[in-house]
């Protein structure tokens, strides 16, 4: 039988995947892939937390679902608007590579 | 579930997770991660949320994965070409992405409640379409209505930025 710790391993693993093309990949485009690898290994986690612990009438607990469905929202916004800023960046510079993005470096 | 059911669609989500940051064409880490967001629904409904799971493979695998598909073609990005890389920030990215993993396995196997199965459920039927829907009208009303509004935003917010010149 699976447990919610081999849920909650899956789940911290691919959170690290996306942590790591955060921090290695110098690709604006993957960058932001790799985000959202990360908010979806965040639902996961949330999702077994819910299925593993049931209400009084024997139903996962909604709530975390509920979360869930809102996380998903805001990540659709944000690809949105991400790409969009990403569209300006490189119609400005011609470039998405993010060293190529250094105005603001001190 | 069957456990090797969970173990094959955990595996293959795994490895399609890590082909996207591995990949060097844009469009081959994207349809990789088409792939890794079709195991995680796969995932969700053996977790019986299965209007997460549908929502996860119309919401991500659909809308979201089109629009980054559109975005790299409109840009026409190519492989990226090989730069010289800079050893030392790749080295300490990837130690501290490691050591964050060994931080998150050890603070799991510690925890008792990890070891525990899922408790069964009352009955096999669970509704959760309604059962979300239910809280979702009722006692989330208010957050539902700020995050349509929150898109009402990033949809306006999108056309300004999409203008060539602002006036």
């Amino acid at each position: 039988m699976t447990t919610l710790g081999d849920y909650l391993t899956v789940s911290g693993i691919l959170f690290a995947v996306g942590f790591s093309g955060v921090l290695l990949r110098r690709n604006v485009i993957i960058i932001f892939m790799a985000l959202e690898l990360m908010l979806n290994a965040a639902n996961l986690s949330l999702v077994a937390f819910s299925r593993f612990r049931l209400g009084e009438d024997g139903l996962p607990s909604y709530n975390a679902q509920v979360l869930v469905f809102f996380i998903i929202t805001v990540a659709a916004a944000e690809v949105a608007v991400g790409l969009a800023i990403i569209v300006a960046l490189y119609r400005a510079r011609r470039t998405t590579h993010v060293e190529d993005i250094n105005s603001l470096k001190f | 579930m069957p456990s090797f059911l969970f173990w094959l669609f955990a595996g293959v989500m795994l490895i399609f997770g890590a082909l996207v940051i591995i990949n060097r064409n844009p469009i081959a880490s994207a349809l990789s991660l088409v792939v890794c967001f079709l195991g995680l629904a796969a995932l969700f409904m053996s977790l019986d949320a299965f209007f997460i799971g549908i929502i996860q493979v119309l919401v991500y695998a659909g809308a979201v994965m089109v629009l980054f598909l559109f975005i790299i073609m409109l840009l026409d990005l190519r492989a990226e070409e090989r730069r010289t890389m800079n050893w030392v920030a790749f080295t300490g990215g990837f130690v501290v992405a490691v050591s964050l993993l060994v931080q998150i396995l050890a603070v799991i196997s510690r925890t008792q409640m990890a070891k525990q199965t899922f408790p069964p459920l009352a009955s096999p039927q669970t509704d959760d379409v309604r059962n979300v829907g239910l809280l979702l009208f009722g006692h989330y009303n208010l957050p539902f209505q700020v995050i349509g509004v929150l898109i009402l935003v990033a949809t306006v917010g999108v056309i300004v930025l999409s203008k060539r010149q602002l006036r």
